[in-house]
């Protein structure tokens, strides 16, 4: 029993903090929203140079070789950042899909992706519209059981704009006649397993989102003065911060233990998944909800930079399963007889 | 990060499994708060050391086997899933006994640690006055030093146990100028000593959990200190700090209480169902035992390694508090017009033990620092708010 992250794992995560709080400014996404795509190749670029589009491709495609449970801090920090390119999909689900696919279509496209010359996105239909389509250089693409491997001439998109300006959100229909790469059966474990790990994507994401929310909170309220006294130093305002730290504290060690029953296969990933995806998004909604008050009207601005994060929170918790799914997969893992529950069941 | 139980723990498992098998009275033990109760209690804490599983995580020459925090974790867990008896000597063997082992003096350890260990002494804490409570720095009973005693006058309250116990530990102002936090003095007194006398309170169930201890000249060694005279607001920190507060509220103890309240819900599925607020609460009471075990056993595995512990921990007493409070809440709304029925009634088929469970739930968020006082060190001293 070892519930810590390794030496090396932290110091990627550190590596990868800080440069992705070097990088991503808030200035830098607010001008991404003003782009056509919203995305910018020259960051794509520079995530791959430090590594990061290749931590989970393989070490025989060029990348790093490593698992969900490597990523998950990584995805935090991507969280943290509110960053708008499609890291996380790619590497967290996109990848590990395509090495499960295997063949000349991993061959081909892996080493891309590790050397960010390519975006790989997957869009697994779970949610009706798929996110950073437009920049698919190859979409992988889930409907009606059937896996599809779709390059840009391959489908149309239309677009459903979203309150994140930074999201783009599309809905995909392939072109008649293209066949998908695997159906079925085949096609089945294989979205099921990458329907989980975009969850997860989701909730460690938002733990980050939180983290930052509750930091940009802590340090508004210690310099916003009212009554002659920082508001920060009000009961009130201290308990509505409180409140996150404690929520945000009990949602991480549920996203890290998804993260090692995914990599490990652990049957009961799914539920792990779930409780992570439901604890953090809550967390996060909380965050928002919490810094939000503490702004006062500051914080309902355009300009004051709370929104952004504020609004990836309340996006991510409909997404990659919104709470009604993934509370109804746990309570059918709970509530029906047998289950394992009380002291002693949860490893 | 590895998720399995090492062959050892497995063993370790099986082991204390084994022995609770063998050795858990198979009828509950009457509450520890009667007089008969207290005593099988006892008796009880006598058992279990001859096993040495009183505080598995003590050495072995006071009784212990030098278990990781991980082992107690999974000791903890087979002690609930068995269904035995409550510990009566937890403010002992949780608080006071990490305390000694960092502040006591050799004597005062051989002295007191193995008796607190078989149970042959029970311990109370006596923190809590009548004008100092969230406010413990506005203690106001005195010890006034003479020669090798001091003479200790003033009133605690509050003290959980202390009806039947043997000593108790507490504050008292040894410098009668000092101000808030100066001038306190951590000190051990026998509870038979000349001019102790204990009155108990009835709690909301009308049993006396708790007692008020007045102090009419009670003179007590010098020898009874724990660490320097002045230091104690230190010494009461650490006995007041994270280990201390893992340690108290396991989480198979909630775990037990959710997988419990799953079961309610089972067999009063038709009736909660036309509240489906009831059963989202369940799921949440089952999620966030569940969280509160995975957060734990990450802290132990932290600690174990060599790890220390932060302000972080602050956020614990408020989950498991409210989390206990919420699901036994859930419980009554459950049981509905069966709720308020004490469990010998002729119509309580079925309510179990919730009754109890729920008026004790009441007092988590007020005990061991207040929800509000945990939420201000948060703010302060883990979030940096200003003060
Ligand atoms: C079941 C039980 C067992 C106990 N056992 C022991 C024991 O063994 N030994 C012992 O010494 N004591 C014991 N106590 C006492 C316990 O430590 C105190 O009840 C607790 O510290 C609160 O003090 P108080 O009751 O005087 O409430 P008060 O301090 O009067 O508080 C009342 C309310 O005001 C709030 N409040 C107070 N100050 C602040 C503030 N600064 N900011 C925000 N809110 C504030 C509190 O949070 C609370 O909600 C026990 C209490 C209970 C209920």
């Amino acid at each position: 029993m070892d519930f810590t992250f390794t030496d090396e794992q932290c110091l990627f995560r550190d590596a990868a903090r800080d440069f992705l709080r070097g990088e991503i400014k808030t200035q830098r996404i607010r001008e991404s929203w003003n782009t056509d795509s919203g995305r910018d190749t020259a960051l794509w670029r520079q995530l791959a140079e430090i590594g990061l589009t290749g931590v989970t491709v393989p070490e025989a495609h060029g990348g790093l070789g490593l698992d969900e449970l490597d990523f998950v801090q990584l995805a935090q920090e991507c969280g943290y950042v509110a960053l708008p390119e499609p890291l996380v999909n790619c590497a967290l689900v996109a990848v590990p899909l395509l090495v499960a696919v295997g063949d000349e279509l991993a061959a081909h496209w892996l080493p891309k992706v590790a050397a960010g010359e390519a975006r790989v996105i997957a869009g697994l239909a779970q949610d009706p519209l798929v996110e950073d389509a437009h920049v698919a250089d190859l979409l992988l693409y889930g409907e009606g059981g059937n896996l599809y491997a779709l390059q840009p001439d391959e489908y149309a998109l239309v677009r459903s704009e979203s309150v994140d300006p930074s999201r783009r959100l599309f809905r995909v229909t392939p072109n008649p006649g293209v066949a998908a790469v695997l159906d079925g059966a085949q096609a089945e474990p294989l979205l099921a397993a990458g329907f989980e790990r975009g969850a997860l994507g989701c909730a460690a994401q938002a733990l980050g989102l939180a983290q930052r929310m509750l930091d940009m909170s802590v340090e508004y309220t210690a310099q916003r003065e009212q009554f002659g006294r920082p508001i920060g130093s009000f009961q009130a305002v201290k308990h509505h911060l409180a409140d996150v730290a404690v929520a945000l504290e009990y949602a991480r060690a549920p996203v890290y233990r998804a993260a090692c029953s995914l990599a490990r296969g652990d049957p009961r990933a799914p539920l792990h998944v779930a409780h992570a995806k439901l604890a953090a998004c809550d967390a996060a909604s909380l965050a928002a909800t919490k810094s939000i008050q503490v702004h006062g009207a500051m914080g309902y601005t355009w300009e004051v930079d709370l929104h952004i994060f504020m609004k990836k929170a309340w996006a991510l918790a409909g997404s990659w399963g919104d709470a009604a799914s993934h509370k109804a997969r746990i309570a059918e893992a709970v509530l029906d007889d047998g289950a394992p529950l009380g002291a002693g069941a949860t490893f | 990060m590895q998720l399995d139980y090492t062959e050892e723990q497995q063993a370790f498992r099986a082991e204390a499994r084994q022995w609770l098998a063998a050795h858990v009275p198979a009828e509950p033990l009457p509450s520890y708060d009667t007089e008969e109760g207290f005593q099988r209690h006892r008796e009880w804490e006598a058992v279990l050391h001859r096993g040495r599983w009183t505080m598995v995580t003590w050495p072995g020459d006071l009784g212990g086997r030098g278990s990781s925090l991980v082992e107690w974790l999974i000791f903890e867990e087979e002690y609930y899933r068995a269904g035995a008896p409550k510990r009566v000597n937890m403010n002992g063997i949780c608080l006071l006994g990490p305390t000694l082992m960092e502040y006591g003096s050799e004597a005062q350890k051989a002295r007191i640690l193995p008796k607190m260990a078989s149970g042959e002494e029970i311990w109370a804490q006596a923190w809590s006055e009548p004008n100092a409570g969230s406010d413990m720095a506005a203690i106001r009973s005195r010890a006034a030093r003479q020669g090798d005693t001091y003479v200790i006058n003033g009133q605690k309250i509050w003290s959980t146990r202390a009806v039947w116990a043997d000593w108790c530990f507490g504050m008292f102002r040894t410098d009668p100028d000092s101000q808030r936090h100066h001038g306190l003095t951590f000190i051990l007194v026998p509870l038979d000593t000349p001019g102790v006398t204990v009155r108990p309170i009835p709690q909301l169930d009308g049993l006396p959990g708790f007692a008020e201890i007045f102090f009419d000249d009670v003179e007590v060694p010098v020898a009874n200190r724990l660490g320097e005279e002045g230091a104690g607001w230190r010494v009461a920190m650490a006995t007041a700090g994270f280990e201390r507060g893992l340690m108290l509220r396991a989480p198979a103890r909630f775990q037990e209480t959710a997988r419990r309240l799953v079961e309610l819900y089972r067999e009063n599925r038709a009736s909660a169902d036309r509240d489906p607020a009831i059963r989202d609460a369940v799921l949440r009471a089952y999620l966030d035992a569940e969280a509160y075990c995975l957060a734990t056993y990450q802290t132990a595995c932290r600690l174990d390694q060599g790890g220390k512990i932060g302000p972080e921990s602050s956020t614990n007493k408020i989950f498991w508090s409210e989390l206990d409070q919420a699901m036994c809440g859930t419980a009554m709304r459950i049981l509905g017009a069966r709720a308020e029925l004490l469990p010998h009634a002729p119509a309580a088929a079925g309510v179990g033990t919730w009754l109890d469970d729920f008026l004790f739930a009441q007092s988590g968020p007020i005990y061991a620092g207040s929800n509000e006082i945990q939420r201000n060190i948060i703010a302060e001293r883990m979030l940096g708010m200003p003060r």
